[in-house]
């Protein structure tokens, strides 16, 4: 099962390699991790995704835990947390595609970024299970050129 | 007035009571030497290669309880440093670790003797850090010494480049802002109210004992506990000396060469209390016949060690020392019963055992021998593999910091620069080195640093002309085919050791074992090594094969006497 982690870490260079050093070290695996400075510049908010059994889960809290730079972590489940990411993605259109790709696209709420006669670009921003229904189907239509920041979360704990 | 970064170093390494620094001197720590030098209270101790000064660091700081501490140059010095650094990680030994680095302008310019020790240590130190800013230097050394030495020991890493060291601030005293101690339990009584309903309804309840007692300084403690409540207790390597070998109710290492009464002991048990122990895999073995029929408690100060192997049915993350006090206060109490016996039985019925009509001399004698003219009281070091296991099974051990060994990350090498790291800090006792012919190779040039310091650390080589351990597992397992393991031409370890100006003696009769033994005693100035040529076709027994179940235990080989 994936399971979505936030943390507040540390905010110096080194922090990056010690916590993704720490998940190849002890072989768990990263969906993905995204980190980004909080309102206090000495502290950034990382998400990261894994995949992994209740056991693999509760071994990956506690690593991470034991981690100097790491301050709080937070298995978040969605209903308990704003959880998003944002896909770029660009596909090739002639006459016959062009309609329904945007159509596809106003249902998902996708923004055209960047369109030319053969091909057109999006945003758009999900949670998992938004992006991967958009993409496939999108796929329908041609192969898609994407880009993908992984999911960023927010506890809604934190909003209080 | 300002000082230097080197000024705040040596000044903050006095406060925090360093008394021995080991290390070795290059071109990116010359400004830090130099303060050395100009002080009195810090011993430095010139070691003739970066990794004796990380395993004398390691082995000072077990065998004192205090902060190890050594220091290299930047490049090769450091990464010099590493299998030091991975062997205190592997076994929580406190260590700081202080490596020079390139000036901070010239940081990623491959630069002569550069290399990012900051990045190479970081999977294998508790924390590390590279000073970038001299303002943050205060703070980061008595940080570093806070988690070396807070909650599970480990080593830490200061990477100080050449400029740092020289700059000037105003300097400060700062105030940590960590707290390492806030993953353990605070309150729990109820926990301990039901480990007392476990182990009133318990038959064969059994303690398991790791490192985690001897860190936390537990031993008298676990003695007063195991009077009250008479449970027989089997230790792990790292533990061996946190209870007396001679209590009756001491069954030995358990795991891959424990003794059958351990493993027995291990396998029938219904209640397992673990007690700063990791469940490594040479203890368990197989996992799922690992004390399977038990109730296993797990009691250990790092929360992320709880469930990592088995999931116990009850745990509690609290220092060892703090558990076995809260169970005293508890008023534990049990009378011997049935199980007592059965142990004990055990004990009596299966003892370690060798062949003692063999016309060659034994290596599981010249330890008996040791233990014997020592009276149990030396502080013992040992490389790694047959020597290492001998000596844990042989030497009688009696008190808390007395055996010092690479458990977890197996360093050959290691027992040489630890003899020398654990007779700095025990001058007052007698510290042999259990080597073996392979392993003393790999550090000899220790023996030069102990030469110069005036250490008298006696080295005791189980000359066997084999990687022993190794050709144990290709005869065993591997049809007898000995790729690589026959050492072929034995060396001089004589001459060697004299070459070094150190002592040396060569026993290949039976009779002088114990002679030898007792005259390296009396040599109290340097160094002594005995080589003894014992045995070459010796094996480690009992013997559990490699993720086997330790009830499976090879006890003999069938084709030998």
């Amino acid at each position: 099962m994936r399971h979505t982690i936030s943390a507040l870490v540390k905010n110096h260079s080194g922090v990056l390699s010690h916590i993704a050093g720490m998940f190849s070290r002890r072989a768990f695996n990263i969906d993905s991790l995204t980190v980004g400075e909080t309102i206090d510049p000495a502290i950034s908010r990382m998400t990261i995704v894994v995949e992994g059994d209740d056991s693999v889960i509760e071994q990956v809290e506690k690593q991470l835990s034991k981690l100097i730079d790491v301050i709080t972590l937070e298995d978040v489940r969605p209903g308990k947390a704003i959880i998003r990411e944002l896909v770029l993605a660009t596909i090739k259109i002639n006459d016959e595609t062009r309609t329904p790709v945007i159509e596809l696209a106003d249902i998902f709420d996708a923004k055209a970024l960047d369109m030319t006669e053969e091909s057109i670009t999006f945003e758009m921003i999900g949670d998992d299970r938004k992006i991967h229904s958009f993409l496939k189907l999108l796929q329908k239509y041609g192969e898609p050129i994407i880009a993908r920041t992984g999911l960023t979360a927010l506890p809604l704990t934190d909003v209080n | 007035m300002k000082k230097t970064g080197s000024q705040i170093i040596v000044s903050t390494l006095e406060k925090q009571g360093v008394d021995v620094i080991f290390g070795y001197p290059g071109g990116a720590v010359i400004p830090l030497y130099d303060e050395l030098y100009r002080q009195k209270s810090i011993r430095q101790v010139l070691v003739r290669h970066e990794q004796g000064a990380a395993h004398a660091a390691d082995a000072y700081a077990r065998s004192t309880g205090k902060v190890g501490v050594c220091i290299a140059t930047s490049g090769p010095g450091a990464t010099n440093l590493v299998t030091g650094i991975s062997t205190a990680y592997m076994d929580s030994s406190p260590m700081v670790a202080f490596t020079g680095q390139v000036p901070t302008h010239m940081i990623g310019n491959d630069s002569f003797q550069e290399a990012d020790i900051y990045g190479i240590t970081i999977p294998i130190t508790k924390y590390n850090y590279i000073v970038k800013n001299i303002k943050d230097l205060p703070y980061i050394i008595n940080e570093a010494f806070y988690i070396a030495k807070t909650g599970r020991p480990g080593p830490v890493l200061i990477d100080l480049p050449k400029d740092i060291q020289v700059q000037e601030i105003e300097p400060y005293e700062p105030e940590i802002e960590l707290n390492l101690l806030s993953q353990l339990e605070k309150d729990y009584s109820d926990k301990i109210e039901k480990l007392q309903t476990l182990l009133e309804s318990a038959k064969k309840p059994l303690l398991y004992i790791g490192g985690g007692v001897i860190h936390s300084n537990a031993s008298e403690e676990l003695r007063k506990f195991v009077e009250l409540t008479n449970i027989p207790v089997v230790s792990t390597l790292m533990a061996l000396g946190a209870i007396p070998n001679d209590h009756p109710l001491f069954l030995g290492m358990l795991g891959m060469h424990g003794t059958q009464a351990a493993n027995y002991a291990v396998c029938d048990c219904d209640l397992l209390i673990t007690l700063g122990a990791r469940f490594d895999d040479r203890v368990t073995g197989k996992v799922n016949t690992f004390a399977s029929k038990a109730n296993i408690v797990h009691i250990d100060i790092d929360a992320a060690e709880i469930g990592k192997i088995i999931k116990p049915d009850l745990s509690i993350v609290t220092p060892a020392r703090d558990a076995l006090r809260s169970m005293l206060g508890y008023g534990f109490n049990r009378e011997a019963g049935p199980w007592e016996e059965q142990v004990k039985k055990w004990k009596q019925k299966y003892p370690l055992k060798y062949n003692k009509k063999s016309k060659f001399i034994k290596p599981q004698y010249v330890i008996e021998c040791i233990s014997d003219v020592t009276k149990g009281e030396a502080i013992v070091c040992t490389e790694v593999g047959q020597n290492q296991m001998w000596a844990a099974q042989y030497y009688n051990f009696k008190y808390p910091r007395q055996f010092i060994t690479s458990g977890g990350l197996g360093t050959m090498g290691y027992g040489l620069p630890a003899a020398n790291g654990a007779q700095m800090g025990n001058m007052d006792k007698t510290v042999w080195n259990i080597a073996g012919d392979g392993s003393i190779l790999m550090n000899i040039q220790e023996l030069a640093t102990a030469v110069n310091e005036k250490l008298p650390v006696k080295i005791a080589v189980l000359n066997n002309c084999y990687l022993g351990m190794v050709r144990q597992w290709q005869e065993l397992f591997f049809e007898k085919r000995y790729s690589n393991t026959s050492l072929g031409k034995r060396q001089d370890l004589v001459k060697i050791t004299e070459g070094f100006g150190g002592q040396g003696f060569r026993v290949d009769k039976q009779e002088d074992v114990k002679p030898t033994i007792k005259k390296a005693m009396e040599i109290n100035d340097r160094p002594v090594l005995i080589d003894f040529h014992v045995d070459p076709q010796e094996n480690v027994f009992p013997m559990v094969p490699a993720g086997g179940s330790n009830i499976d235990m090879i006890t003999s080989c069938p084709d030998k006497e």
